[in-house]
């Protein structure tokens, strides 16, 4: 009986690493610690009432954040041992097997745990806010596609010390992926953790595109709308379309595995090619999906810093929605080496080059925006600044790399992976932290301090161009990817030392950050953001206190401008002041438990996947189906309202005497 | 046009959106993810249609007059999903319930017909691992079979609130999503008969 406990414990758990051993103390004290203080302070109650069971847009937009941050840093520690088990020839600080799972993990976590919660965070803050709405058009719907994302991540993650991680790549092309050759429960939890916050994605793509159609407030047209909630709407229809494909692909996969099929096997009729073909009609459009709405930020910031309106407002909004459309067609330059054929690779060669154009007129536009500006340095703007002649580089070597025939060239390698970080960090993350230093006083009521912001700033983006720029050399010096050690007599070393360098300078930027936010904590009363407009901007979100109270709007707004709240300021400062109507009750959604309760009993149904046990995924399926049915009989009662005089207390005690 | 319409909203209900409304356009914009789901099973179907691996192919395996009684059943629950509809919108309950019931009915004669034809073909040694044209075919029309189980819960639980609630502007909007889904699923078989069966015996 002993016997066998030890041998289930020992497959369970992943045991034999340090490093391991370390993460899962950590693990253990980081869960004790968090549950003392919660405990300790009482705060139970109001860790569930005010969070886990809110349905109000701000508060998922910040839970998005602060879950996206954490694995910014568990991804981040992966890229950091790959880099220093990289730095030199014959380092043995990771063996090749843990080495494949940590880039495994890297890739999928950046990308789909970080990168997408991210953005959805920022989704949640400003969307609601800049059209003048008082929450998403599906609250409800909106808590489920966090907790769904969340509990997702957590199964993902959980791979680290029960079971083993996944290892073969962050997009698991088979027959690696499959069973024959992926035997252990990594794979599992690769397609589980995505495939429920995958599920999640799929509804916030649903649920913003409802709230912009439907949601603005009077007077807005679609060509008054600001330019961030413009690159949300594309992005949200790339997500409806893509993020299907996903779904089904993922689940073939899974059904290979679990149910014995024959989709992408090498016997029996299957076809691994089906697997690329597919995941990549889904991967590359979700590249778009995470760099347009990078580009609104973009777009917003400059405008504001510089003090101009946005040069080419509808030739930007245009070249969005070609960006989205063109991004369908460009999955087959994944892999031009694969045989496709001269027709085939040529018609997504040119698809691919193309999608330059729309991206160039973004570029210049954002250019011409800043020309004769009053430009103001602000942390916001930096990252934005910043993200030009990177995004240069990025979509110079991305065209390169579009020409078929010499993909057989840099296919697979360094080049690639330089490539691709630089539109990811230099485009995604840069502009993301953009938005979060840019809305950070909307989300807490205070700004960040800049001198450790700007100290962050410098280390990440000499660090990026420390770590990333020597990769292009060592990819055409023939450093192919996913190598977990090479020989002095390479060549490499050199370079590879750099690489490694600039990737601590990032790390050193990250924890610049951790400091700055802490110090604004610290000092938030002296960086109390009082005006509710501290940068001057120009969209209706400032036009409300920081941080918003919980109805948005004491009144909706009526829109009249396209930058609607510059033209405002401009006729209040002539003494012209609008008609205010008066404040009445306000219709709000109430909080349920049903989101975090659902997605808990999609985790249970998840883990007992990966597994194949059901005494697991059973009642988590039956649990998933009773939650649905509860949330369809009692939808009826999920509203109240503010009464107006609360409303007018409220508004009074923010706004002061005002 | 939006502005007059957010403006209608605006003047008799204090900014908040008509809730039906939304959930509509919701609902919408759920089926084109879910017409992208399937799509993606076709095309994955027609790749593998082909890949028996020396197993049996469709034209040995299909049952068509199975099928065709399946296709007569789904088509019909579709009309008289519509007919609910027809009697719900004239305010009368009954005539809903019972076009409901007749829907559900047929419904579950598509499903029991649908189990019984997969059940043989397994009879047969035709399962689900025999070669991935099978693999791509189960899931394919196994797929389509689980969204009308799903509508068939859906729309048993329909009938409960519409008996607790009446008729009231929501249980109405669950009504209109209901039938919309239900002949979505009867176009989706339209396509799944034309392109796995008729083309399979063909």
């Amino acid at each position: 009986m002993l016997d066998k406990i030890k041998e289930f414990a020992s497959t369970f758990f992943v045991t034999g690493d340090p490093m391991i051993y370390g993460a899962d103390v950590s693990i253990a004290l980081a869960t004790i610690g968090i549950v003392f203080v919660l405990t300790y302070f009482k705060k139970w109650g109001w860790l569930w009432k005010n969070w886990l069971t809110t349905v109000d847009h701000k508060k998922v937009g910040i839970m998005y954040i602060l879950a996206a941050i954490l694995m910014l840093f568990r991804g981040g520690v992966d890229a950091l041992l790959m880099r220093v088990q990289l730095a030199t020839p014959d380092v043995t600080l990771l063996h090749p097997e843990h080495y494949n799972q940590i880039f495994t993990t890297h890739g999928t976590i950046m990308i789909l745990f970080m990168a997408m919660p991210l953005m959805f965070g920022l989704f949640n803050i400003a969307v609601p806010l800049q059209i003048g709405a008082r929450d998403v058009a599906f609250p409800f719907l909106n808590a489920l596609s966090f907790w769904l994302f969340f509990m997702g991540a957590m199964l993902f993650n959980l791979s680290f010390v029960i079971g083993g991680s996944p290892d073969a790549g962050w997009l698991s092309y088979p027959p690696l992926s499959e069973l024959q050759f992926s035997p252990g429960v990594g794979q599992n939890f690769y397609i589980w953790g995505i495939q429920i916050s995958g599920i999640g994605s799929l509804a916030t793509g649903i649920n913003f595109i409802v709230t912009i159609i439907k949601m603005r407030a009077p007077g807005m047209t679609w060509m008054k709308m600001p330019v961030f909630t413009w690159s949300v709407f594309s992005s949200c229809v790339i997500i409806i379309f893509a993020f299907p494909i996903l779904t089904v692909t993922l689940a073939l996969l899974f059904l290979d595995r679990f149910g014995g099929g024959h989709f992408f096997t090498l016997d029996f009729g299957g076809n691994p090619m089906m697997y690329i073909n597919l995941i990549w009609m889904w991967g590359h459009p979700e590249v778009y999906i995470v760099v347009l709405p990078a580009f609104g930020i973009y777009s917003e910031v400059i405008s504001v810093f510089s003090k101009k309106k946005l040069f080419g407002y509808k030739s930007m909004v245009y070249a969005m929605f070609m960006i989205a459309i063109l991004s369908f067609f460009t999955w087959a330059h994944h892999f031009f080496t694969m045989g496709s054929g001269a027709d085939v690779n040529a018609f997504f060669a040119i698809s691919t080059m193309v999608i330059a154009i729309p991206t160039g007129v973004k570029v210049f536009n954002w250019l011409f925006t800043m020309y004769r500006g009053k430009i103001t340095f602000k942390t916001p703007m930096m990252w934005s600044i910043a993200f030009i002649p990177n995004f240069l580089i990025a979509g110079l070597t991305g065209v390169m790399l579009s020409v078929a025939p010499a993909d057989f060239q840099f296919h697979n390698s360094y080049f690639l992976i330089a490539h691709f970080h630089s539109a990811l960090i230099g485009g995604v993350v840069f502009g993301y932290l953009a938005g979060l230093y840019y809305w950070w006083p909307k989300m807490f009521g205070f700004t960040l301090p800049e001198t450790p912001g700007k100290w962050a700033f410098w280390f990440w983006n000499i660090g990026f161009y420390v770590c990333f720029i020597p990769q292009y050399s060592l990819g055409l010096m023939g450093m192919t990817r996913r190598l977990s050690t090479y020989g002095w007599d390479t060549g490499w070393q050199p370079l590879n030392l750099v690489s490694t360098v600039g990737a601590f300078l990032m790390g050193i930027g990250f924890l610049f950050q951790v400091l700055q936010i802490l110090l604004g904590i610290k000092n938030y009363r002296k960086l109390k953001d009082t005006t509710g407009d501290p940068w001057g901007g120009h969209t209706l979100e400032w036009s409300i206190p920081s941080p918003a109270p919980e109805y948005n709007f004491a009144t909706i707004p009526q829109v009249e401008e396209r930058d609607d709240w510059w033209a405002e300021k401009d006729k209040r400062a002539k003494g012209i002041f609008r008609k205010q109507p008066p404040i009445e009750a306000i219709h709000m959604p109430k909080n349920s438990a049903i989101p975090f309760i659902m997605s808990v009993f999609f985790f249970i149904a998840g883990f007992g996947f990966v597994f194949g046990w059901s005494f697991f995924y059973i009642p988590g399926l039956i649990g998933v189906a009773i939650c649905m049915i509860c949330r369809s009989f009692f939808s009826y009662d999920g509203d109240y309202y503010i009464p107006a005089d609360e409303v007018k207390r409220t508004e009074a005690a923010i706004r002061g005497s005002v | 046009m939006a502005q007059a319409a957010a403006h209608h909203s605006h003047d008799h209900d204090h900014g908040h959106h008509d809730p039906q409304e939304l959930k509509m356009l919701g609902f919408w914009i759920f089926l084109v993810t879910d017409v992208i789901l399937f799509s993606t099973l076709f095309a994955t179907f027609v790749v593998l249609r082909n890949n028996t691996a020396g197993g049996p192919g469709g034209a040995e395996l299909f049952n068509m007059t199975g099928v065709i009684i399946e296709t007569f059943l789904l088509l019909t629950s579709s009309f008289t999903s519509g007919l609910a509809v027809l009697a719900m919108n004239k305010g009368s309950m009954k005539g809903l319930i019972s076009w409901l019931i007749v829907t559900a009915i047929l419904g579950l004669g598509f499903i029991g017909f649908e189990v019984y034809e997969f059940v043989e073909m397994v009879h047969e040694g035709a399962n689900f691992g025999t070669s991935a044209f099978l693999s791509a075919f189960f899931t394919l029309v196994g797929t389509h079979g689980l969204h009308v189980s799903l509508g068939l819960v859906w729309m048993i639980g329909l009938m409960f609130q519409l008996k607790k609630r009446g008729l009231t502007p929501e249980t109405k909007g669950k009504v209109s999503a209901l039938s919309l889904y239900w002949h979505f699923l009867d176009a989706v078989w339209i396509f799944l008969l034309t392109v796995v069966y008729l083309m399979g015996v063909m």
